[in-house]
């Protein structure tokens, strides 16, 4: 008699199961509720069984750690060498006060720095701007010249540390600065590590910071790629962003989707360029968010690194392993913390951050609880630091290598999301005739990011506001209490105190050096040449942020944000 | 729709003021603003406090809804009711605002003109009660 198949035993007690045991739970108890679903609203079965996975082909789909497709890590022994990067973005007030929080937490344990811009520096405008009023210093460091990144960076090793700069339309500039303070340093370029974040075509899609059009963004955008090529190739010059695509209210799926759908765009716009993919490409590095649905964020970041390595192959033809691994840093879901009971979200962030751990990221912010309410306070900062050194030392998370692989519910739910992922970026290469990068520019033309992120977030609130997805503390086990926490407040006298330094370099500076740098900035736009060692003289000659930003705004124009819906 | 409908409807601006980007929220309640019947103009990104103003005269909106989230409310927001009172349109619009204030600033912004306050976690449906119950028709 000829052995019974397993897959059919196992189909045979699941039926069985389902028939005899489970019906008449169900009849019993219910469950409690009709559906089931993620906080992007992605449904999710009962269980997963072996039958979920029969067509997920061990090793070609999941295969091992540090091997193409990189389902379970970029890394062959991932957190067993060495633990994720824990790096907090810090940024507020002058440089002087966020030069003295980066000592707070690298005395603090901190392994690399990350700093946050306020709004006028990440929009390109200078401190004495009128659009400026009430900006300077609020969410982050201003900076209007190098002087203020030479304060920003005392005694602090810059050849030692990685720095990740969250700033986009400015971002050339900051990058410049950065190299500048390298040649102060007497620190080799090809030995300045960190990363930019300089992703403008998410900008165009959700966090809407921008100076110039779309097009002469991406150009800018690929100036900086190809100079990190050539002189800084440890300094990964774009951070390719989800996180605020999903902040913005995208699914996970979206995020994921429309994220490595402009990593392909820039791929795309570098290869036009005439440079090498396995040059580029390892420089690429991504972002992406970390919300409470633990499961499908794990399957989501397993679903990313599996696509981007068969896409880099198979449509650009990449060869090193290095240009097929997706590296990504990812923060805690700012979106998901609440101004109410704001304790309770130390908790979020744990299952959040737990998430990117087991998700395999290789560096992690995680949010303050009290963010919700104000910028965070030294307590909090603190407390969202030993969130992640809990997990890393306590938790034994970081012990094995994709510990949830193999998982039947985490294998089909990734397997689901690879598809559902790809599902978009076809639709995208679609709107671009083929052409992914194309596509993405037609659709921030036409409001399909936009359109397809509202959808998603209106849908999202609906279902709070109905009780269908529980907030605690919010829709839920609701208390009336006072919220007491310590908050930070920007120091009012900051705004002066940059607008008299800025006035004060002004003064010193040789005006005619600026003049001549910022002719040599725009002769280089009207050349169609890389801009970025124009810019580099500028800023040496101490030309400012806003001065820089006003010739590519004067050369290319400014930008509009056309909303069809509205 | 009858014409006695179209003057019932209230008309609403959706305003983003300063440098401040984050537009979910102003895109979620302006989205619920016109599924409760209302008129809603949506004011687009990165604009001054004076043109705030000027759309809120020209449009002659009954609400002014402004969303903000960069902290420069104290300095903003006072900005924008100063202009309303110098076209005498203050009174007779009601000024709410959205989004992550602090309590101590909450008190601030209502001594210089704010009608509400609509932090993270209010349901649509509060802020729209509250805009229907506190609207100030023209006569």
């Amino acid at each position: 008699m000829a052995e019974k198949d397993p897959s059919e035993e196992i189909r045979e007690q699941h039926e069985q199961w389902e028939e005899e045991t489970l019906q008449e739970f169900l009849e019993a108890h219910g469950e409690r509720k009709d559906r089931f679903a993620t906080v992007s609203n992605m449904e999710v079965d009962r269980m997963y069984t072996p039958e979920d996975t029969e067509d997920i082909d061990y090793t070609e789909d999941i295969g091992v750690p540090g091997e193409p497709p990189y389902t379970r890590g970029p890394y062959p022994t991932m957190y067993r060498g060495r633990t994720w990067t824990m790096r907090q973005f810090a940024g507020f007030g002058t440089a002087e006060e966020t030069n003295e929080r980066f000592h707070y937490l690298i005395d603090n344990g901190q392994t690399g720095l990350s700093t946050a811009f306020d709004m006028p520096s990440l929009m390109g405008i200078d401190s004495d701007h009128k659009m400026s009023k009430g900006e300077v210093g609020k969410e982050g460091v201003a900076v209007d010249t190098l002087r203020d990144m030479e304060i920003l960076f005392d005694e602090i090793d810059i050849g030692e540390i990685s720095t990740s700069f969250t700033i986009n339309p400015s971002a050339p500039v900051i990058y410049a600065m950065y190299i500048a303070l390298a040649d102060q340093q007497g620190v080799p370029r090809e030995d300045v590590r960190g990363t930019l974040q300089n992703d403008m075509f998410k900008e165009f899609i959700a966090q809407k910071e921008w100076v110039i059009p779309p097009e002469p963004s991406l150009k800018v955008v690929t100036d900086t790629i190809e100079f990190a090529v050539e002189e800084t190739p440890r300094f990964h010059p774009v951070s390719i962003s989800g996180y605020h695509i999903r902040e913005a209210g995208s699914t996970a799926i979206q995020e994921a989707a429309f994220t490595l759908a402009d990593g392909f765009g820039y791929v795309e716009d570098c290869l036009d360029r005439g440079l090498d993919v396995d040059e580029f490409a390892p420089l690429l590095s991504f972002f992406f968010n970390s919300h409470n649905s633990l499961f499908e964020e794990v399957a989501k970041f397993r679903a990313s690194r599996r696509i981007y390595s068969r896409v880099m192959e198979d449509w650009y033809d990449a060869e090193k392993p290095e240009s097929k691994r997706l590296k990504f840093h990812t923060q805690t879901a700012g979106q998901s913390l609440t101004a109410q009971q704001p304790l309770n979200n130390i908790v979020r962030v744990t299952i959040q951050a737990l998430a990117a751990v087991l998700g395999g990221t290789q560096s992690l912010h995680t949010n303050s609880y009290d963010e919700a309410l104000a910028l965070p306070s030294e307590q909090a900062v603190r407390v969202a630091l030993r969130t992640q050194q809990i997990i890393a030392d306590e938790s034994g998370a970081a012990d094995i290598v994709d510990p949830l692989g193999g998982s039947y519910a985490v294998e089909s739910l990734t397997d689901q999301a690879e598809e559902e992922i790809m599902a978009y970026i076809e639709e995208i290469k679609e709107m671009g005739d083929g052409s992914v990068r194309d596509g993405i520019l037609r659709g921030i033309e036409q409001g399909y990011f936009h359109r397809e992120i509202q959808d998603s977030a209106y849908e999202y609130q609906k279902r709070v506001d109905s009780g269908d997805e529980t907030v605690v503390g919010v829709n839920k086990y609701v208390t009336e209490e006072d919220t007491d926490t310590e908050i930070l407040k920007v120091d009012e006298s900051v705004r002066d105190r940059q607008i008299n330094r800025l006035e004060s370099v002004k003064e010193e500076r040789d005006d005619e050096a600026v003049e001549d740098a910022l002719d040599a900035i725009a002769d280089t736009i009207e050349a169609e040449e890389n801009v970025m060692p124009a810019i580099i003289d500028a800023v040496k000659a101490y030309a400012t942020m806003g001065e820089i930003m006003a010739v590519f705004e004067d050369k290319y124009g400014s930008y509009n944000e056309q909303l069809a819906s509205m | 729709m009858s014409v006695e409908d179209q003057q019932m409807k209230i008309r609403c601006l959706v305003a983003k003021v300063g440098l401040d980007g984050h537009d979910r929220g102003a895109h979620v309640i302006a989205r619920a603003f016109r599924d409760a019947g209302f008129e809603v103009i949506y004011s687009g990104l990165h604009n001054a406090p004076e043109e705030i103003v000027q759309a809120t005269v020209q449009e002659d909106v009954d609400v002014l809804g402004i969303s903000i989230l960069s902290g420069a409310h104290n300095e903003l927001v006072p900005d924008i009711i100063e202009g309303l009172e110098e076209y005498d349109a203050h009174e007779d619009t009601l000024v709410v605002v959205g989004g992550i204030i602090p309590d101590e600033d909450k008190e601030f912004l209502y001594e210089n003109g704010v009608d509400g306050i609509f932090g993270p976690g209010t349901p649509l449906q509060e802020t729209i009660n509250f805009i229907e119950e506190n609207v100030k028709r023209d006569e």
